[in-house]
């Protein structure tokens, strides 16, 4: 039993990794002769890469099969990662069609780019082991020393939203780590190091083999939102905004909601 | 008491067999040509390398005897002099010596007084705090030999101790270890390829050739009664003992022999067979070495033949020749036949006992 | 033999010298870029917050520890590789290298998986002694050592190989043990090797990051150390992350520099 929820881990965290290298993204983003058709109804082709929040591994990958399957010839290229490494990479010419942030802070850094759509909205809950071996209940369980506690940094959108859930509620976190990113401070409640963790509504059901969420009240306090635009740059434009469409419709709705995201 | 090793030793297709044994201030040589299996037994009597039949004993203690007993070699009283000294080269020449004496447990500061009388004894007292790599060939091996006897071991092992040495400094060398091996009481095995080291340093030779003894005994009674070509070839030499006043050499056993260069003192005469010549009626001009001689044995080798002569009272009793076949049938040359002998002078080595 | 004396070797050749030269340019050119953008002017104010030094004197510490932890492991390792005489080898020596292989951020579950609080081993120190090593300055060090291990045998198996073991033969013969001769004759004979792979040792703990912060996590004061500041500030503000590493830098660079001359200076 324990092998096995330990090779999981691993595969779990080797595919983290993976994708967090993403790098590899093709550098000719477009096919020359899809961009000048002046059909009403240009037929969609070429490629697009999508720089999207690593917490939209799940989702997005799902949402570009299905793009990719509704308009065949058409190719959807991911990078996933922290949102604002990818707003800074994204400022330094990678060349990307499309940005999905997990924060408006971020979106905000990057400069040439559409306006941008909130199309989903995240909510912190309760992270804890299958089981909940340390009974944890709510959010002032946080502010017990005996518990090993694990929060994102405050540097990063996960981190910042729980530092405004207990400034507004007053309550003083005893933190045994601070992880550098969401996926990091849930495995750490996965593996059963840490009794509880503060992240999103959708990781704690990404995880939910091996973890349990817990909802509080006060996460109404520090609600994420979620913006998509496409970047101006893009030597694909229309299937970039095509794409935007396809997240914003409702098949796209579907598949976030699935996941644990609501709606804006 | 004796030390006894019987070695039995195979690697791969080669195998040692050899009995040895050596006396309390005994000095025995083991020589032979390389890959006859020398160092081999060295190694075997250091416990270096176990022994995969037979025997080494010393003092009723039992060192080897596959398969129950093994002493690994700090275990073993023993000096090591190796070919190339394998001084420590992050210790100073004190540090060295005073190595196997801080090893087995004698407290720092006796072991460093003792490494130092070793290190004058050898007449290296300043290079005490000297590193070994600044040494001379010469002065290494002494600080080796020094580091081999601080322990006062019962056994001495010396593996080509003047192999690694340039011409002109083995001369001097050899003499020093000789006389170091002179006064060390316990008992020596040394290992060489030169006839002359062996002449000159040990009481007894042990020659040895594909892992075998094929003679063994005195220096002079192998030099002279060689049972094989092979320690013919190898030991072909004559050799004397004597005192040297300016060019002329009295031997120990009567006669005397002119030098070209003058020395003083007690020395090693040696010539090879070839530097003498043989004539039947007594040779015109001058050789300074010119002795009447009688022949006692002929032998035949591979291109020469050796004969043996008796030189007495004017030359030595035992004196060997090497001429050429053609030359033993002018001469008619028969057992108890007179001759008269000449010796080139420029062709005679003199070593310091 | 003096090393002032003209070079008698000539001129140094040119399809050695350009790769050289662009080997190392390759190296340097990611360091002027750090510098080429630091924020000068800010540079003063931010290097002397109470932070900095905190991560900075962590990350030292436990860079050292773990250098220390690795060097009392490493080297028994790195001799018995090396002269133990062990049935498959060079199977083991291919294990020994698995951190260099290992993305940290995978060794640093691995480590989770065995001396976490649930882990094959961590359970039993957790029940028996109260030892947790997540989230503990300890934690940090365990991670370094993991992966900055192997640069330390691999250093001293080649030293090792490289030195004539009839230096401890004679040692033996003198009535040195094995423990005897491998301490005063094998390590100091070694010590050029042991020196640099310590080196390398040191560098790669110092800018450990991956294997720290999954199996250590990140507290200031407690387990975040440069490489965690500097990513962490990296997200929010990347002057001070630029600020962060050129201190990590300077701060290596004069250790390495200063440290390694004495060193090998001690052993001439």
């Amino acid at each position: 039993m324990f092998r096995r929820t330990a090779l999981a881990a691993l595969a779990a965290v080797a595919a983290l990794t993976l994708a967090g290298c993403g790098d590899d993204t093709p550098a000719a983003s477009s096919s020359p002769s899809s961009s000048s058709s002046s059909s009403s109804t240009p037929a969609l082709s070429g490629n697009i890469s999508v720089f999207a929040a690593a917490s939209l591994t799940g989702t997005f990958t799902q949402l570009g099969k299905g793009f990719e399957a509704a308009n065949p010839g058409t190719k959807v290229t991911f990078n996933f990662a922290g949102s604002s490494a990818l707003a800074q990479q994204i400022n330094q010419g990678a060349p990307a069609d499309v940005f999905a942030s997990a924060a408006p802070k971020n979106m905000d850094q990057v400069t040439d780019k559409g306006t941008p759509t909130n199309f989903v909205k995240n909510t912190l809950e309760i992270a804890v082991p299958k089981g909940n071996p340390a009974k944890i209940t709510g959010l002032k369980d946080f502010a017990d020393k005996n518990k090993k506690i694990v929060l994102c940094a405050v540097q990063v959108p996960c981190g910042a939203a729980a530092d405004k859930v207990f400034k507004a509620t007053g309550i003083t976190a005893q933190p045994d780590s601070l992880e550098q990113d969401v996926k990091a401070a849930l495995t750490k409640v996965s593996l059963g190091e840490a009794d509880a963790a503060l992240v999103y509504k959708t990781d704690v059901l990404s995880a939910k083999d091996k973890v349990e969420g817990i909802q509080f009240p006060e996460a109404s306090k520090a609600v994420n939102e979620y913006p998509i635009a496409t970047l101006t740059k893009s030597k694909n434009p229309d299937l970039a905004k095509a794409f935007v469409d396809y997240v914003l419709s409702d098949k796209g709705k579907a598949v976030l909601s699935a996941a644990g995201f609501d709606a804006p | 008491m004796t030390l006894y090793a019987d070695l039995q030793v195979s690697r791969g297709s080669f195998n040692l067999s050899l009995d040895l044994t050596v006396e309390p201030g005994e000095v025995v040589a083991l020589l032979g040509p390389n890959g006859a299996g020398k160092t081999t037994a060295l190694r075997a009597i250091a416990g270096l390398l176990a022994l995969n039949g037979g025997r080494i004993a010393l003092d009723g203690s039992v060192w080897d005897e596959p398969p129950r007993t093994f002493r690994t070699p700090d275990r073993r009283p023993i000096g090591v002099v190796f070919q190339d000294y394998l001084l420590f080269n992050h210790l100073s020449c004190l540090e060295n010596v005073a190595f196997g004496l801080r090893a087995r447990g004698v407290d720092k500061q006796i072991a460093r007084s003792e490494a130092a009388r070793w290190l004058e004894t050898v007449g290296l007292s300043e290079y005490a705090r000297t590193r070994p790599r600044a040494l001379s060939g010469g002065q290494a091996q002494r600080v080796a030999l020094a580091r081999a006897l601080a322990t006062d071991p019962s056994l001495l092992l010396l593996d080509e101790p003047l192999a690694a040495l340039d011409a002109s400094t083995t001369l001097h060398v050899r003499a020093e270890l000789g006389q170091h091996l002179q006064r060390f009481e316990g008992r020596t095995l040394l290992v060489t390829h030169d006839p002359l080291d062996a002449m000159v340093l040990a009481d007894r030779i042990v020659i040895v050739e594909d892992g075998q003894i094929v003679q063994e005994g005195k220096p002079t009674e192998v030099a002279h009664r060689p049972r094989t070509d092979y320690v013919a070839q190898l030991v072909g030499l004559n050799l004397y003992q004597g005192t040297a006043s300016g060019t002329t050499v009295t031997l120990t056993e009567g006669g005397t022999i002119t030098l070209a260069e003058p020395t003083t003192g007690p020395v090693h005469v040696a010539f090879p067979p070839t530097a003498v010549s043989l004539y039947p009626t007594p040779p015109s001009g001058s050789p300074r070495n010119t002795w009447p001689a009688v022949v006692t044995g002929i032998e035949q080798h591979a291109h020469t033949v050796r004969v043996r002569l008796d030189a007495s009272p004017t030359g030595p009793s035992t004196l060997l020749a090497d001429i050429t076949p053609a030359a033993v049938a002018d001469l008619h040359l028969t057992p108890g036949q007179p001759l008269h002998t000449t010796l080139k002078a420029t062709e005679v080595h003199t070593y310091p006992v | 033999m003096s090393r002032r004396g003209r070079s008698t070797s000539g001129r140094l050749p040119l399809v050695l010298l350009l790769p050289a030269l662009l080997g190392l340019a390759f190296l340097l050119v990611p360091l002027i870029g750090l510098l080429a953008k630091a924020p000068w002017s800010t540079l003063p104010g931010r290097l002397f917050s109470a932070d900095v030094w905190q991560a900075l004197r962590l990350s030292l510490v436990c860079a050292t520890s773990a250098t220390v932890l690795c060097l009392l492991l490493g080297v028994p390792l790195a001799w018995l590789l090396a002269r133990g005489g062990l049935p498959g080898r060079s199977l083991i020596r291919a294990f020994v290298t698995v951190p260099l292989v290992l993305p940290p951020v995978v060794g640093g579950v691995a480590l989770l998986l065995v001396l976490g609080r649930r882990g094959l081993v961590g359970e039993h120190l957790d029940a028996w002694f109260g030892i947790s090593l997540p989230f503990t300055t300890a934690g940090v060090i365990v991670a370094e050592a993991f992966v900055a291990m192997p640069f330390l045998v691999i250093s001293v198996e080649g030293a090792l190989r490289a030195a004539d073991p009839r230096y401890e033969e004679a040692a033996a013969t003198l009535g040195a043990g094995r423990w005897l001769t491998f301490r005063r004759v094998t390590l100091p004979s070694i010590a050029p090797g042991v020196v640099a792979g310590t080196v390398l040792c040191w560098a790669r703990a110092l800018g450990e990051f991956g294997a720290t912060i999954t199996f250590a996590g990140n507290f200031p004061g407690r387990t975040t150390t440069m490489p965690l500041a500097v990513y962490l500030a990296l997200e929010t503000d990347p002057d001070v992350a630029v600020v962060l590493s050129l201190v990590l830098l300077l701060v290596s660079v004069v250790v390495l520099a200063s440290l390694r001359e004495r060193w090998i200076s001690g052993l001439r």
